[in-house]
């Protein structure tokens, strides 16, 4: 259940990183609606499948329009909402296996687009909602339900490829450190382009990185999550991909390149050239 | 008597002007107050390959492209070759002397289609020399060829007058070669020109204006044969505020495109062709489950998977009615002519609007190349419709209603979460028994709202009918007419709203002892669903990549028909 609808039969485990995410998303709307004054209703949040898809129903607070859609396809929904309505504010959420395993063909055209929405990314290194089973993300080797002798594929290297494909935004955050997210989540909408806040969202049934990132001293274990220091230039695509090859999980905003123009305004430019018909006039056009 | 119609096929190599003859002829005859229709087809290569293309001129409305040729125009030896045992008896071969010589055979001639028209200074105007020699044949008058060189050739450049007097030069030569063989075909009647306004297109012409008629304004798409013209079209013409068309990645990335433009309250279209609508089949469901309106226009050819991309076909009927799992039945609307393509199309617009939801227009590759003369359509006359929108407060639920409810937009109030999970009233996920009741029921219950189609019938009171759907009507209603005229008792029906049928329709073919339905498709697919609906339906089917012969189909109805008869006699 969620606290606005009783009858809502679906629930996150305790500890699960997208309760972090789903309280910076939260606060990020509300930033966003005071500071454009626009009601939150101009807010569409298309989720895919999984247990990230389901942030869609669990937002408190003032309703966004939403879409719960189909495994993998968020992206292209997303695209067909904002270039009906390009003054909408569009966020598309996902989790690894939505968005980089079924959902991988259709990062590239809205990078090569730049399709103007924002796209928060859940990792958790798992298929979580099917009951553990692994994902572009899991590292090679690891043991999971549908990997009993280890994973034999190498992993996916997200924010290298989200460089590599020309997202022009692209933050990495952790699920705990929600006034962070929420920072970024804002900069990414106020990002005229596509941006991608990808998160290490654990899952504390099948795959609890929690201590990993973190680092715990009494284990001896080193944090793997590690600032990305202030001052950089964010708009060199180099020093990105110096940041994302450092190893481990870099937090904070990586890459930010606001030279190239958005998908509605390349096509507005585009379609100028066009001399508009209408239909009467574009019959006519076959007259006998 | 002089000739009511007349009949030209052009047979050669894709690239040698066998499709700009078959419409130049079809132009030239249109514009002179006959009626026309084309058929073409081709092999799946940007150039060459065996290509042949036809051309009826009438002057009363044309149907169908017509079984027997009066003249062939063999552009090659092997378009001869192939397509010589279809010329009528006393019918005339035209072929090019540059590219094979024949013995004198009485029926033939050749000529030198290039060498004559570069000797005008054009060398492309090859096809109007072939166009001059038909109407030798045909005792057509030069003038009304003039006429249609001018108009076809005036466009503001400053070579338009060099360009004109060239082509004109070329009818005449071909005019001459014709005389010179002393063969002819008997005068053609003169043009009765229809008195109202006309237009000449094809079919998925048809389909794009019919759909910006009724409001279009959003066009995803993925280059597929034969519906890539529908996107070409769009991105040409569906432009200025508020309008967007834009080639996709991939179908379904098209399909899941035009869920969100739906969704966020434009009149929202995808075209493709059956490979293409497979990979749509998920983002269906979603579409239907949400209930978001948008329109994929259906081109069918000849498959399963490649299949015959550029051959004509009828066999996405199942897979365009049920595309999705779980409990689906998407609207199907069927045109069987070009111009039926244009109201189809608005039409389908209109259901998705009015119904909230997927609607499918079945076209096919035979329609999509056709160019055929229709009443220019009269807009003032086309309803449109809009999809009822919510306007009041927030607190709304959006699924709560029985049936159809209005639809928040996104921007105004209600906001809610359209959800392909099943849902309770306000699109949340919900797994209660109750609650799939209650929105199965919904969905379903709203195609009433779709039983509006319209049908054609005619003696009615006979047991036997023809039911022909899609692009096999023309055939279909001109076997019928023939077989009347040798005394069959037959009842003709034709509706391009196949699901939901017209339900008065679908009543009096209950009735029927037999319904015979032709269609291109080895299991009968519209038979079949009919049979599953009470009819006692029977396919005369049909899967060779090409449309009916009318003759094919006025011996197999009579002889089923006889068949019929005669087991009713010894029951």
């Amino acid at each position: 259940m969620s606290a606005k609808n009783p009858e809502y039969d679906f629930k996150w485990c305790p500890g699960c990183g997208d309760f972090g995410v789903r309280r910076a998303l939260e606060g990020a709307l509300e930033q966003r609606r005071t500071e454009t004054e626009q009601p939150m209703e101009n807010n569409v949040v298309i989720a895919g499948i999984g247990c990230s898809g389901n942030l869609v129903h669990l937002l408190e607070g003032p309703q966004p329009f939403g879409i719960h859609g189909i495994h993998g396809r968020a992206l292209p929904i997303a695209m067909g909402v904002k270039m009906a309505r390009p003054e909408l504010n569009i966020v598309v959420v996902a989790g690894d296996g939505d968005f980089l395993s079924i959902g991988m063909e259709h990062i590239a055209p809205q990078a090569a687009r730049n399709l103007n929405i924002t796209a928060i990314v859940m990792d958790n290194g798992v298929y979580g909602l099917t009951k553990g089973q692994s994902s572009p993300t899991t590292h090679i080797g690891v043991v999971t339900s549908s990997t009993p002798y280890g994973k034999a594929e190498d992993e996916v290297h997200p924010l290298e490829l989200y460089l590599t494909l020309g997202v022009t935004y692209l933050a990495s955050g952790l699920s705990s450190k929600v006034k962070d997210l929420s920072k970024m989540i804002v900069d990414g909408m106020n990002h005229p382009g596509f941006s991608i806040v990808h998160v290490q969202s654990p899952c504390t049934t099948y795959n609890d990185t929690y201590e990993l990132l973190k680092g715990n001293p009494k284990k001896g274990i080193e944090p793997q999550a590690w600032p990305v220091p202030d001052g950089r230039d964010v708009a060199s695509k180099e020093a990105a991909y110096a940041v994302v090859r450092k190893g481990g999980v870099p937090l904070g905003l990586i890459y930010q390149d606001k030279s190239r123009a958005p998908f509605e305004e390349r096509v507005r430019q585009a379609a100028a050239k066009a001399k508009p018909r209408t239909a009467a006039q574009l019959i006519e056009t076959y007259a006998i | 008597m002089k000739k009511k119609h007349f009949i030209v096929r052009f047979a050669g190599e894709g690239g040698q002007g066998v499709v700009t003859s078959a419409e130049g002829l079809a132009q030239a005859a249109t514009q002179t107050g006959y009626h026309a229709m084309t058929f073409a087809t081709f092999p799946s290569q940007i150039m060459g390959g065996p290509t042949w293309t036809q051309t009826r001129i009438s002057t009363t409305p044309v149907r169908s492209a017509g079984d027997e040729l009066d003249v062939l125009v063999a552009f090659n030896k092997e378009g001869y070759e192939t397509h010589r045992d279809e010329v009528r008896q006393g019918g005339v071969i035209v072929y090019n002397s540059e590219t094979f010589q024949l013995e004198p055979d009485g029926r033939s001639f050749g000529m030198k289609f290039d060498e004559l028209a570069k000797s005008t200074g054009n060398a492309r105007a090859a096809n109007m020399v072939v166009i001059g020699a038909l109407a030798y044949l045909v005792n057509m008058p030069q003038p009304i060829l003039e006429e249609f060189v001018k108009k076809r050739f005036t466009r503001g450049r400053a070579e338009d007058q060099e360009i004109i007097s060239s082509n004109i030069k070329a009818l005449s030569l071909g005019r001459d070669e014709a005389a010179k063989s002393g063969f002819n075909l008997g005068e053609i009647d003169a043009a009765i020109p229809p008195k109202y306004p006309q237009i000449l297109l094809n079919g998925n012409q048809a389909i794009a204006l019919g759909a910006v008629a009724a409001g279009l304004d959003f066009y995803i798409g993925y280059p597929i044969s034969p519906a890539t013209s529908i996107l070409v079209w769009m991105e040409r013409n569906l432009v200025g505020p508020g309008k967007f068309v834009y080639q996709v990645s991939s179908e379904i990335e098209a399909i899941t495109g035009v869920i969100g433009g739906g969704y966020a309250g434009k009149k929202a279209m995808s075209a493709t062709a059956g490979p293409g609508f497979s990979l749509m089949s998920e983002g269906l469901g979603l579409a239907w489950m949400a209930e978001i309106p948008l329109v994929i226009v259906d081109v069918q050819r000849g498959g399963p998977a490649t299949g015959l991309p550029t051959k004509t076909e009828q066999s996405d009927l199942f897979a365009t009615m049920f595309p999705a799992h779980g409990d689906v039945r998407l609207p199907i609307i069927a045109p069987g002519s070009v111009e039926e393509c244009f109201y189809a199309a608005a039409t389908a617009i209109n259901w998705a609007e009015r119904y909230q939801g997927p609607v499918v227009l079945l076209s096919e590759h035979a329609l999509s190349e056709r160019n055929q003369n229709i009443a220019k359509p009269d807009l003032s006359k086309l309803r449109v419709e809009s999809r009822k929108a919510y306007t009041g407060s927030n607190g709304y639920q959006r699924y709560e209603a029985k049936e159809l409810s209005p639809m928040p937009l996104p921007g105004g109030p209600g906001a809610y979460v359209a959800n392909g999970s099943e849902h309770d009233s306000i699109g949340d996920t919900t797994h209660l028994a109750e609650r799939h009741i209650h929105m199965t029921e919904r969905r379903w219950s709203k195609l009433h709202l779709l039983e509006d189609g319209t049908f054609e019938s005619e003696n009615a009171d006979a047991s036997i009918a023809i039911l022909p759907w899609g692009g096999s009507k023309g055939p279909g209603r001109e076997a019928y007419e023939e077989l009347m005229s040798k005394g069959a008792d037959l009842a003709w029906y034709y509706t391009m709203f196949l699901h939901p049928m017209p339900p008065a329709l679908l009543a009096e073919l209950r009735k029927k002892k037999l319904v015979l339905v032709p269609e291109l498709n080895y299991q009968g697919q519209l038979a079949f669903i009919l049979r599953a609906q009470g009819v006692k339906a029977e396919a005369v089917t049909q899967y060779t990549g090409l449309p009916f012969k009318v003759k094919d189909l006025v011996r197999r109805i009579g002889e089923r028909v006889k068949a019929e008869r005669k087991e009713g006699v010894r029951a």
